[in-house]
């Protein structure tokens, strides 16, 4: 680790207060229940694009494609645990150092749980999930105020199978980029 | 299918029933010469004919919601008797008792159906003991004619309620969590429908996720969870004026609400750190009060009836397990104690039961236990049975069962376990919420 993470620490908090009151200020509020539209249909008349050929390109350091292909997003936990288990500890070490180095980006940490527990209790396990990556990226370095944390519980799902197999890649937690990638 | 154009409440504007004793000298519980012994389960349902009534409109379809509602209590057994040469005309002449002897039923009702001056509907009915040909019932309904479906719950709640001892349940709703689209992208809506799968709609839209819905006991008002990119939020929403309101703002997660029996609390989770706790707000003051501060996970509070106490799931002592704590959070004490995970415990609204999901042995049921963790059954047994829910009168409970595909539909058991079968809502449904008895 060559750059200075102090510096990118501070760096970090001026760009996370100014994203911060951002943020407070165009919070929705919640809306209630709504009737539903239907969809729009789409315009028949569109001229029609070609989609860009495709171009062999590395990720863009920095970006939100550069943290998903190059660092990895999720780690994985055992059945009902929240502790990060050693292989996932480098990964959350390679996230805290990618993070220390690009300051303004903003996290949501999301805590998943497999389908094998009720809707509730999940929901408290996917928090402590999510919050077991916050604690372990703010010790090595990263602003808590940079990081939120969100439990999906077991709504979201990535392997919609119901085996072994799915049930451990849906305890998970995904450090989302929110904001301040390039 | 459903719509939610109109106020999902239509209660006060239109119904205006009046029930009135008929014929009253001849009802007489000492003479009554059939019951249903609601513990004995499915094993003897009684036969019953429910001919359509006579009358115009809505005679025959009266009869076959009656029809459906008590088939699907399991308790009773309603004959075909459309042969039958009696066709009942009048409600007010006697029916010719050896033409129902003749097949087989124990009991009859027939009913009739006229429109007065006003356009008002009235329904009069009468419940028979076949074989000792007594009365054991006559009631008379007036009514919106678009309120006929509640018209046929209410008969079926005073049969049930004339038979078995016990209070109907048929005149009651649900709100569930209508289900779509792949495993992997749920789409979740809040959603309501008559406790017989009639008139279901949509309350939300689909666009944020939510979940666990649950009726106030005393109003028609639903708390429920919602959960979208930026936070969690707990709404209570009053199904009469479609306003809704949040329990307010907590830094953390906040989930699984339930109203207090009087309808003056909420309990919830608070979760802030990765800690959940069990917080009670007061409606009125607006004050919230943490109740537990364990760091384990504390969630699914359920009070019991008097209010007086909390039945949560906690994993403090290692797994997932119930306890129960005074509703300030004093004299906390486990009550469950079998092998597996317990959770989402609910208190029967009759008090003697609490019911909850338990996982053990890579399987899900629905269990019920004395309040003191006592006289553990299991109902149910599937991949995944989750969340159950009282029928007011505390005997039947609904709860979602989701197979390995993930499909999720409403399914329902009594609380001997015997009477166990899919709800009448066939679409894809989970988190269901049993409303009290409507007015």
């Amino acid at each position: 680790m060559n750059f200075d993470t102090k510096r990118a620490a501070r760096l970090a908090l001026i760009g996370l207060a100014a994203a911060s009151l951002a943020a407070c200020a165009s919070r929705p509020k919640p809306a209630g229940p709504a009737p539903v539209a239907p969809s729009e249909p789409s315009s028949p008349s569109a001229p029609y694009t070609p989609p860009p050929s495709p171009v062999a390109q590395g990720a863009i350091p920095g970006s939100v494609q550069d943290f998903v292909i190059n660092i990895g997003e999720r780690i994985y936990f055992d059945t009902d645990e929240y502790v990060v288990r050693s292989d996932a500890q480098p990964v959350l070490a390679a996230q805290a150092q990618w993070l220390n180095r690009y300051p303004a980006v903003r996290v949501r940490i999301e805590g998943n749980a497999d389908e094998r527990g009720t809707r509730e209790y999940n929901l408290a396990l996917g928090a402590r999930r999510a919050n077991a990556v916050r604690d372990f990226l703010v010790s090595q370095g990263v602003s808590g105020a940079r990081i939120e944390t969100l439990s999906y519980g077991k709504e979201r799902p990535i392997d919609g199978g119901s085996s072994e197999d799915a049930w451990a890649k849906n305890r998970n937690a995904r450090t989302a980029i929110t904001d301040g990638a390039r | 299918m459903m719509s939610n154009k109109e106020n999902p409440m239509r209660l006060k504007a239109l119904l205006l029933m009046v029930a009135a004793l008929i014929g009253g000298a001849m009802v007489s519980p000492a003479a009554a010469q059939i019951e249903v012994d609601i513990n004995a389960g499915a094993v003897k349902p009684l036969p019953i004919a429910v001919p359509a009534f006579s009358g115009t409109p809505r005679g025959a379809e009266i009869a076959q919601v009656i029809t459906g509602n008590l088939e699907r209590s399991g308790l009773f057994q309603p004959l075909n008797v459309s042969a039958v040469a009696d066709k009942l005309p009048d409600v007010n002449v006697q029916p010719r008792f050896p033409d129902w002897q003749a097949t087989g039923a124990q009991a009859l009702i027939n009913g009739q159906v006229t429109v007065g001056a006003d356009g008002g509907l009235r329904v009069d009915f009468r419940l028979w003991d076949v074989f000792s040909q007594q009365q054991l019932l006559g009631l008379q309904f007036s009514s919106t004619p678009d309120n006929w479906r509640r018209v046929a719950h209410k008969i079926s709640d005073a049969v049930y309620e004339r038979l078995t001892g016990e209070k109907g349940y048929f005149d009651t709703r649900v709100a569930f969590v209508a289900e779509s689209g792949p495993k992997m992208a749920r789409v979740k809506r809040l959603a309501i429908m008559d406790q017989d799968g009639a008139n279901p709609q949509f309350l939300t839209d689909g666009s944020y996720i939510v979940m666990t819905p649950r009726f106030s006991a005393t109003s028609q008002e639903l708390t429920y969870m919602a959960l979208r990119p930026t936070g969690s939020s707990i709404y209570l929403l009053n199904l009469e004026t479609s306003r809704q309101e949040t329990v307010g703002k907590f830094p953390g997660m906040v989930f699984a609400p339930r109203f207090s029996p009087d309808g003056a609390k909420v309990a919830f989770s608070v979760e802030k750190g990765g800690n959940s706790d069990v917080y009670v707000l007061d409606l009125r003051s607006r004050q919230s009060t943490r109740i537990t501060t364990d760091p384990s996970i504390d969630t699914s509070p359920s009070f019991s009836p008097d209010g007086s106490k909390i039945v949560f799931n906690s994993d403090r002592g290692g797994q997932a397990q119930l306890y129960v704590m005074n509703a300030d959070g004093s004299g906390v004490r486990r009550i469950s104690y079998g092998g597996g995970r317990y959770t989402t415990p609910v208190w029967s609204p009759r008090g003697d039961f609490i019911a909850f999901t338990k996982q053990a042995g890579g399987q899900f049921h629905i269990g019920v236990m004395r309040t003191d963790g006592s006289d553990e059954r299991l109902l149910t047994t599937s991949y995944l049975d989750e969340g159950p829910t009282w029928a007011p009168n505390g005997r039947v409970l609904m709860y979602f069962r989701e197979t390995q595909a993930g499909t999720p539909r409403l399914w329902t058991v009594d609380v001997t376990g015997r009477i166990l079968r899919p709800a009448a809502y066939q679409g894809q449904a989970s988190d269901p919420a049993w409303s009290p008895l409507l007015d």
